[in-house]
């Protein structure tokens, strides 16, 4: 039975849907703006005869998890933006060995040790830049706490679907504020993969988890059979959100995650203000909502990214809209949260330029 | 009210945080949409600290509020750093038993309450955050003293009932101040 | 006259060709894991777990379900196997020292201060083999190798690491010893170390270093690799066993397990 309406931390709802999606399994290591989501985990997964552990490191806790996933188990971990740029070369591996698991990202200020304040500028690592060698990780970006909760069950079921990992891409904002939530009824799930590590039975042949294929002819084959999935994943799983277009406004602001919603604030001001402008938001970072923007931004003059960091999504965003028409970005970065008022500014700026 | 922000500042220890919870408790019980919003890391400890809670009947778009349309201040730094953002009109409600200094806007509607000398009178000294957030509930009115009295009684269960009931008598001496 | 069976393949070990140089105890050592596995007739419950170095195709050798980890990641892998399995699997992890005793060395000191419910395989010889015979963190001192090229510095690069020992100051192994692989004697009495290592894992942490050859990286042949393991290794690295139920560190006694910060 679905939950009474509650008031949770956005980090301690990932924590709790995780485990209402069968998760019962989490390794992780302490990082500032995260640390809510291990906590909650180390108190509540005993409760559900799951397993927490505390890694060594990040470095550990991914390889944790390649080992928790080679066994079928819905196994998470959780960190910030360096204890994530530490799991890059552990992610590959899950890759490259078709493991499902699901890391949370709750984006801080970088680069190097930076800040704990809340950041988006891990848009470029996560979907291009996580790992070596020709790799994807779908990377889902909620915007309000419920929708991370929704997204944790899509999580580690596109995880399993495709045998990949899958990145919640949050920001220090989303982990620290309360809002109500509704969480699905608890699930239990029983780890039967026929691909899984868990010793081997007289009814199928032995199971090897790898991702070396020392033959290169091999191992092309096997990144063309990633790519075929990977393909599958953009036709299939890019979602987004388009918000007060219906007009076909000649601006259209482009945001996603916490950013966005600081945007719908900004937009709903500015159209008091007789200001036609839209927003359009990706809810996933990879795969990037090519068709959604393109439809989004086909009756439009020009587009204006705002970005929590110096200009990444923008790239991906130039990169559909091409020369076709003028696509601006706007943003803070060190961890400074934009304002409702200094957006508003930032976006007036797009009419003046019209 | 559709529309409501508050931002609530003091010292870490103070009980902002708590009081933003029931607020945003309250609000969720009475079928709001609600966000509540801590500032977070080493400031915590012993520096100010603060939260907004932002409420309305349409979903939240910010959760984080430059011009506040009420602040509660339970220590002079927090006057010095809200009173100059708060929206014009704003509500500034003003813990008096920590902070001397006058109010200088003009336009605001400005409560002042002994939140410290209520509470110890009432025999909770820990409280007075409780009587700040009654008299900020008794002059804005975004949320029902009901449902406030409520949260309070289900968050403090167990162990933690005789707090609870202090808070609930601190909190109605807010009401009342 | 009947012909009677003295000595035969391993049924554990598969029939792939071994990809080792001649002369390396590689080999041997999989026979031993192999045949351990076999005896105690745990093929359907036990998972490897490969390293990267010279045994990363061990899954291709002994046929069990296997997991190939990153580089020094083993035990970590293998910790992530035994918090998620049911708990009468068995689960090995097979490393190398320059996995294990450098770029993994956070990894398995860690595991092993967990008392995870493991056994590690720790193949010493004192050389890279797979990546052409580079210095390793446990290369004697005025070795030579490809990159000490003078002989190993102690000054500039330090002593090799004694992993049995380091690993003996902790409280929460059950079992640690050091076997070698230089003769038919040594090899029986490892592979003794192996069952009991094997037989105690579901009591907690269980390790076993094997002293080996490298007779490509180390430029000797075969035999004179293993007169020199003999001659060289064993002194530094002495063969015995470290820890072992009964045996337990004195200073375990000093703890007070009910110490507690918080309420």
């Amino acid at each position: 039975m679905p939950s009474q309406k509650q008031l949770m931390k956005g980090a301690e709802a990932i924590a709790e849907a995780a485990i209402r999606a069968g998760c019962r399994h989490f390794f992780g290591y302490p990082i500032t703006p995260q640390n809510e989501i291990p906590e909650y985990m180390s108190k509540r997964l005993p409760e559900v005869g799951g397993v927490y552990l505390q890694a060594e490191s990040e470095v550990a806790s991914i390889n944790m998890i390649f080992g928790g996933a080679s066994t079928g188990a819905r196994v998470l971990t959780s960190s910030s933006s360096p204890g994530v740029s530490l799991m890059s070369e552990g992610a590959s591996y899950l890759v490259g060995a078709e493991l499902p698991a699901v890391i949370v990202n709750i984006m801080r200020g970088g680069p190097g040790l930076g800040d704990i304040a809340p950041s988006q500028s891990d848009w470029s690592m996560m979907t291009k830049g996580w790992g070596h060698g020709d790799k994807r990780y779908i990377s889902l970006c909620p915007a309000t706490v419920q929708e991370a909760v929704d997204m944790m069950s899509l999580a580690f079921d596109l995880a399993e679907k495709y045998r990949n990992p899958v990145v919640l891409l949050g920001d220090g904002l989303l982990g620290q504020m309360m809002e109500p939530v509704i969480f699905p009824a608890l699930s239990e799930i029983a780890p039967e993969q026929s691909w899984a590590a868990r010793g081997k039975l007289a009814t199928r042949p032995r199971v090897i988890v790898r991702s070396l294929y020392l033959d290169p002819a091999e191992l092309e084959r096997h990144v063309d059979h990633l790519y075929d999935k990977f393909a599958r994943m953009e036709r299939e799983e890019p979602r987004a959100e388009t918000w007060m277009c219906d007009d076909e406004p000649p601006v259209l602001v482009c945001a996603f995650g916490t950013v966005a919603r600081i945007a719908k604030t900004a937009i709903g001001k500015l159209r008091g203000e007789g200001l036609r402008v839209g927003l359009w938001r990706p809810m996933t970072a990879w795969p990037f909502p090519v068709e959604s923007l393109q439809k989004a931004a086909a009756t439009s003059d020009r587009l204006l990214s705002i970005e929590m960091n110096k200009g990444q999504m923008v790239e991906d965003i130039r990169a559909v809209i091409g020369h076709d028409k003028p696509v601006g970005f706007w943003g803070r970065s060190g961890g400074m949260v934009p304002t409702v008022d200094e957006m508003m500014n930032a976006i007036r700026g797009q009419f003046a330029n019209a | 009210m559709a529309y409501h922000d508050v931002v609530m500042a003091g010292f870490g220890g103070q009980g902002l945080m708590a009081i933003g919870k029931l607020l945003a408790k309250a609000a969720m019980d009475e079928g709001r949409h609600v966000t509540w919003l801590p500032s977070y890391g080493p400031e915590m400890r012993g520096g100010t600290a603060n939260c907004v809670v932002v409420v309305d009947d349409e979903p939240i778009g910010s959760p984080s509020v430059e011009h506040a349309q009420a602040a509660i201040v339970m220590n002079r730094p927090s006057l010095d750093k809200f009173e100059d953002t708060l929206a014009t009109g704003g509500l500034l409600v003003i813990n008096t038993s920590l902070i001397a200094e006058p109010v200088h806007r003009a336009d605001l509607t400005t409560v002042l309450v002994p939140a410290n000398d209520i509470a110890e009178a009432e025999g909770s000294p820990k409280a007075a955050n409780m009587v700040m957030l009654g008299a900020y509930v008794a002059h804005c009115g975004v949320v029902s003293a009901a449902s406030i009295e409520h949260a309070i009684e289900v968050s403090y269960v167990g162990a933690k009932k005789a707090y609870g009931e202090a808070n609930l008598r601190a909190f109605r001496r807010g009401l009342a101040s | 006259m009947t012909e009677t069976l003295a000595f035969g393949r391993t049924p554990l070990l598969t029939h792939n060709y071994m990809h080792y140089c001649p002369g390396c105890t590689h080999g041997v050592a999989h026979r031993l894991v192999a045949e351990v596995i076999d005896e105690m007739g745990i093929q359907d419950r036990t998972i490897g777990v490969s390293p990267v170095g010279c045994a990363v195709l061990a899954y291709n050798y002994i046929d069990v379900d296997f997991i190939e980890a990153a580089h020094g990641r083993a035990p970590a892998a293998a910790t992530g196997l035994r918090r998620t399995l049911p708990p009468d699997r068995y689960i090995f992890a097979y490393q190398g020292d320059g996995d294990l005793a450098s770029i993994g060395m956070a990894e398995i000191v860690h595991a092993a201060n967990r008392g995870e419910k493991l056994t590690i395989i720790f193949v010493n010889n004192a050389i890279y083999g797979m990546t052409g015979g580079q210095m390793a963190p446990t290369t004697l001192p005025g070795m030579k190798t490809t990159t000490s090229p003078g002989g190993r510095d102690v000054a500039q690069t330090g002593h090799p690491i004694r992993v049995c020992e380091l690993l003996d100051t902790l409280v929460a192994p059950v079992f640690i010893a050091r076997g070698s692989l230089s003769s038919a004697k040594n090899t029986i009495k490892a592979k003794k170390l192996l069952r009991q290592a094997f037989d105690l894992q579901h009591q907690g942490f269980t390790f076993v270093e094997l002293l080996s050859t490298c007779p490509t990286g180390w430029g000797l042949s075969p035999t004179d690799s293993l007169a020199w393991l003999d001659r060289n290794m064993l002194p530094f690295f002495p063969t015995k066993t470290f820890r072992e139920p009964g045996a337990m560190p004195e200073h375990t006694a000093a703890y007070h397990p009910d110490l507690k910060v918080r309420d």
